[in-house]
Order: structure tokens, then C-alpha cells, then sequence
């Protein structure tokens, strides 16, 4: 019985390939992408589990199971990375993430059209300047005599080069994700807002609630699937911190607050060559990231109705 | 019903339209004060830690320097390649991904977009890839910046979102006149989605003129690298302007003129997407509602 079942599954199949011959030839080159520059390095990824060498290759390497792992776990730099890579990313959502929101919010209260329009354009232009830019200009408004020391002073603060205090990266680094991201980040929440019933706000006014009151018992709530969904995405992406921008502006002083799990596997990985232990710790950052991502997605499909999946 | 407009009604708006000037304000600053300072004098920018609200004593000796060397014709041309031929691929595989993914009646569909969506979860890691890369012999050659990023996942759901929304009766008609798939593809459904296409090449094209990763991971030739790089050498690394690229040397490397060139510099990089993004912007807005809303 079960033989026939699979026979015909497979017959199935085949007719489908068949039939949709040129569809599925078509899909080659694709599924090739797929195959060789996204799983082959999944599988290439065992090297963690290895001591790698690379004129041995991947087959030919000793396994040395977990001992990656366990150095690194106890290795001198581990609490300092995984925190770094959790505060950072944790400002960032705490900071970051209610500002285009609220941004979003603000603009769609304005009236004048033009006056509207043309702030969603100049918000929009840090989305497309390159992080080596943007990073160019922080670097230049964070020195002694730059743009924020000059504004400190007038507070009386004396002048401070900020990339070189461990203190201040944070604050540097959040900040700038603002400026960078609040227009731009803005624009799903707009789009969202204007799917919103504009019957439930005749309905709001006719009962004689304020414009604060309809934002937050119709705007916020309208708008509840579109963040929550964005806030899944993020903490799925907690140790995966926007590391571009860290390898830019960081440097050994700041290592402290700096340094960051997808910076020190660059750092141990490419400069160092210490393949097999950087691999290991780039398969901890993402195993932990999937996790996380399971985790949130899980909760709020029990609080709410939204998921990914 | 008219809505009678009361006091704090007014307050709020008012505010409202103060604090968006100060976020445009705060918005365009750091981007004028980079212009102005590329043709101010140096010594004098300096004094003025950071406020510039015009440019001070013009100069374009900043942009003689940069245009009398290589540096920027070598990073521009290479740029221009990796954006033409980048995103010309970025296209095809992603048209060829979507249209396979759009279509009803293929059975093992819901495989492949199992195997995509896995991949923006989860991958093998930067180590990995790059040997991935070097196993392919791809290490300093102008095609690892252009084939290892071929497809985005992103992307291809977007097109595929947009692919799946032409009526059925085109392919069916066309199946009808006994139209393969190619053709289905080429002269029937891309010619209808030319603004999701439009879309596409502009969100591939501007990664590919931001983009500097790729290139210091896997270039190891001057003559390849794209213009960013030569920006983060002389942005980020603080990097001398070397005799062969410019002029004279004592002039260059002292501190006022590689600050100027460096002013000058991000305004020769950023400005040609300045320029051309408030043309296309409504594109890019739409793909991202696109985007948001099904994806």
C-alpha cells in the first residue's frame, strides 16, 4: 500500500517536472545561487568542529569537537563581546526603534501637503549616503575640536575626542543610527497608518475625542501588527549588531564598549586567520540569533495574533 | 462634519511644525557643512569646530587635488562596473526567481521559498562564505563583488509579490498561442512590471555604490577597488594621499589639505546619488510599501 502511495507521489512529481520543464529550467541558475553561495557555506561551517587547515581542506581537517567553543566561552574576551554586542543592540531597540514611530505618528498629523512631502524627502537622504560616509562624518564631529565639542562648550563642558572614550560609543552609536534611520524607518509605519479605517477617526471625533486620544486608541492599536512584527525582526537580530558600522568607527581604546561579536570574528577570522575558532563564533551568533528569533516569534503569537509564521 | 479647531489643537500643530524643522534642520546640517567645508579654506574650517553655515574664503583646491590623481577616476570607473553589471544580474536572477516563485501549479514551489526564507535567518558565517569565495577562485577578482550577492531574498519575495498580482488570463492566453514559459516571461510579464523593475534595479544599484565590505574582504588590487574604498582609506584610516596620485607632496600632507580633500572627497562620492534621488525617490518609497505590506 505505502508503495503505491510513494509511486504515485513520485509520479506526481515527475509529471509536475515535466510539465513545468521550462519553469524549473529557468529556476536553475537561481537554485545554483542558492546551493553554492548560502549552503555550501552552512556546510563549510563544520570547520568550527575542526581544526582547520587550509592546505588540508575541509575533509581532510581533524575534528577537535568542542574545543572552539569551550575557548571561547572561557576565553578572556567573551563577557565583553556578548556584552557589547547585547548593549548595543539593546540601546539601539530601546532608543532606536519608538523614534520612527513616533516620527510616523507626527507626520501624519500634519495638514500642509507640501510642508509634509517635503519633510519625508530630506528624512529619507541618510537612508542613501554610504556608512563610510556617514562614518567619515562622525568620526570628524566627534574629534576635540568638532561639531560636539564645540556645542559642549558652550555648556560649559570641556572639549572631549569621543571615539577614544570607551564611555561615550554607546551614546555615539545610537544617536547616529537615529539620525540615520528615523526617516526612512518612518515609512512602513506611514504606510500602515493610512491602511487604517478612517471611519474609526469620524467615529472618535463624533464622540468627541481628542486628537492624543484618537492616536492612542486608534492610530497605535491600527499600527500594533506592523510593529510588532519590526520588533520580532529586531530581537531576532540582537547579536547581530549593525557590525559594518562598528568596524568603522571603532578602534583598539574603545575595544571595551566597542567590540563586538561579528567584529572580533572579522578580527580573528580574516586578520588573525584563526578560521576554525571564528567560525565557531560566528555559528554561536547565529544559532543564538535563530533562537532569539523562535523565542519572540512564539511570544507574540500567544499575546497577540501576529507572526512570521 | 467640520471639525471645529480648538486651542491646543492649534498649540500642537504649531509645535508639531517646529519640531519638524528642527529634524529637517538637523537632518541637512551635517550634509551642508560637509559641502561648505569642501570649498572653504581649511585653516579657517578648522577654527570653527564644526559650525559652518556658508563656505569661508572658497577654494577648489580641494577638488584640483582629487582630480588631478587616479584615485577617483580608477574608484568611479570600477564603481560604474560593479553598479552597471551588479545589478544588471541583480535583475535577471532575481526576474528569473520571482517568476518561478509567482506561478500557480508548481509543485515544488513551496520548497524552494522554504529554502530562500531559511537563508535570511540563518547563515554560515563569515568564514565560511569567504572560502566559499576563494574556493571559486574568485579572491581579487572583480566577479566576487558581483556574483556572491546575486540574489536577495528580500527582493525576490517583493517581485514575486508583484509578479503573482498579473492576471492570469495573460499567461493563459499566451500559453494558448502556444507561448513557452521564456517567452511568458520576457515579452509578457517583465514589460507589464517595468516600475517594480524600475524599483529593483534602484534598491540593487544603490547597494551596489555603498557597498565596501565586499571589497576589503576580497580585493586585493588597487586598480579594482570601488570608490568607497578610497574613501574609508582616507575617511576612516587616515590614510597619507600618496606622490603617485597627487601633486606635490609637502602641500598634501599636511594636516589642512588632507582635510579638504576629505570634504571633498565624500561630496566627488555622494553626490552623483544626491543628485539623482530626488527624481526617483517616490520609486524607492513605493518598493518598501510594497515590501511592508505583503512581505
Amino acid at each position: 500500500m505505502n508503495e503505491n502511495k510513494n509511486r504515485s507521489i513520485g509520479r506526481t512529481v515527475l509529471r509536475d517536472l515535466v510539465k513545468n520543464r521550462y519553469i524549473y529550467l529557468m529556476f536553475l541558475p537561481v537554485l545554483a545561487y542558492y546551493v553554492i553561495f548560502c549552503y555550501w557555506p552552512m556546510y563549510g561551517a563544520v570547520i568550527a568542529f575542526k581544526s582547520f587547515r587550509p592546505g588540508l581542506g575541509i575533509w581532510e581537517s581533524p575534528w577537535v569537537g568542542l574545543k572552539h567553543f569551550e575557548s571561547f566561552f572561557s576565553g578572556r574576551y567573551f563577557y565583553r563581546i556578548l556584552r557589547n554586542t547585547f548593549m548595543l543592540s539593546f540601546y539601539s531597540l530601546v532608543f532606536g526603534f519608538p523614534a520612527p514611530i513616533i516620527f510616523a505618528l507626527l507626520i501624519n498629523e500634519l495638514r500642509h501637503k507640501i510642508f509634509k512631502r517635503t519633510v519625508q524627502t530630506i528624512t529619507y537622504i541618510p537612508h542613501f549616503i554610504s556608512m563610510v560616509v556617514i562614518c567619515g562624518m562622525i568620526i570628524d564631529a566627534t574629534t576635540s575640536n568638532g561639531f560636539i565639542s564645540t556645542m559642549l562648550s558652550y555648556f560649559g563642558f570641556p572639549p572631549v575626542n569621543l571615539l577614544i572614550k570607551p564611555e561615550y560609543f554607546r551614546s555615539v552609536y545610537v544617536v547616529s543610527g537615529i539620525w540615520q534611520g528615523l526617516g526612512w524607518g518612518s515609512i512602513i509605519y506611514l504606510a500602515a497608518l493610512t491602511n487604517i479605517d478612517s471611519t474609526l477617526y469620524e467615529a472618535a471625533t463624533t464622540d468627541g475625542a481628542t486628537r492624543f486620544q484618537q492616536t492612542i486608541y486608534i492610530s497605535i492599536p491600527g499600527i500594533m501588527p506592523t510593529i510588532t512584527i519590526l520588533l520580532i525582526l529586531s530581537v531576532g537580530s540582537l547579536l547581530s549588531v549593525g557590525w559594518e558600522k562598528v568596524l568603522l568607527l571603532y578602534n583598539p581604546a574603545i575595544y571595551e564598549t566597542a567590540d563586538v561579536i561579528s567584529t572580533y570574528v572579522y578580527r580573528r577570522g580574516i586578520v588573525d586567520a584563526d578560521y576554525s575558532f571564528s567560525t565557531a563564533v560566528g555559528l554561536f551568533n547565529s544559532v543564538v540569533n535563530f533562537v532569539l528569533l523562535f523565542c519572540a516569534n512564539l511570544l507574540s503569537r500567544r499575546v497577540g495574533e501576529t507572526s512570521l509564521w | 462634519m467640520i471639525q471645529r479647531k480648538t486651542v491646543s489643537d492649534n498649540v500642537f500643530d504649531f509645535i508639531n511644525i517646529l519640531i519638524m524643522c528642527a529634524i529637517i534642520l538637523m537632518t541637512l546640517y551635517p550634509l551642508m557643512y560637509v559641502i561648505f567645508a569642501s570649498i572653504s579654506d581649511p585653516s579657517i574650517v578648522r577654527l570653527k569646530g564644526g559650525i559652518l553655515f556658508w563656505p569661508v574664503k572658497p577654494t577648489i583646491q580641494g577638488y584640483r587635488i582629487i582630480f588631478n590623481g587616479t584615485d577617483v577616476y580608477t574608484g568611479y570607473k570600477n564603481t560604474a562596473f560593479y553598479v552597471v553589471v551588479g545589478t544588471s544580474l541583480n535583475l535577471f536572477m532575481t526576474s528569473i526567481g520571482a517568476y518561478t516563485l509567482s506561478r500557480k501549479n508548481v509543485l515544488l514551489k513551496k520548497y524552494f521559498m522554504l529554502m530562500i526564507v531559511i537563508t535570511m535567518y540563518f547563515s554560515g558565517g563569515l568564514i565560511p562564505s569567504y572560502f566559499v569565495v576563494r574556493d571559486l577562485n574568485l579572491i581579487n577578482k572583480r566577479m566576487a563583488l558581483i556574483i556572491p550577492g546575486a540574489v536577495a531574498a528580500w527582493n525576490l519575495i517583493i517581485m514575486r509579490t508583484a509578479f503573482a498580482s498579473i492576471p492570469e488570463e495573460m499567461e493563459q492566453s499566451a500559453r494558448i498561442d502556444g507561448a513557452n514559459d521564456f517567452i511568458i516571461l520576457f515579452r509578457i510579464i517583465l514589460p507589464l512590471s517595468t516600475s517594480i523593475i524600475a524599483v529593483m534595479a534602484l534598491f540593487y544599484g544603490v547597494g551596489h555604490w555603498n557597498s565596501w565590505f565586499s571589497a576589503v574582504l576580497y580585493l586585493r588590487d588597487r586598480d579594482k577597488f570601488p570608490i568607497q574604498l578610497f574613501l574609508r582609506e582616507l575617511l576612516i584610516l587616515n590614510a597619507t594621499i600618496t606622490e603617485d596620485t597627487l601633486i606635490t607632496r609637502d602641500a598634501l600632507n599636511s594636516m589642512y589639505t588632507k582635510m579638504l580633500v576629505k570634504y571633498s572627497i565624500t561630496v566627488v562620492a555622494t553626490l552623483p546619488i544626491l543628485v539623482i534621488y530626488p527624481f526617483l525617490q517616490k520609486y524607492f518609497v513605493k518598493g518598501v510599501m510594497i515590501g511592508s505590506l505583503k512581505g
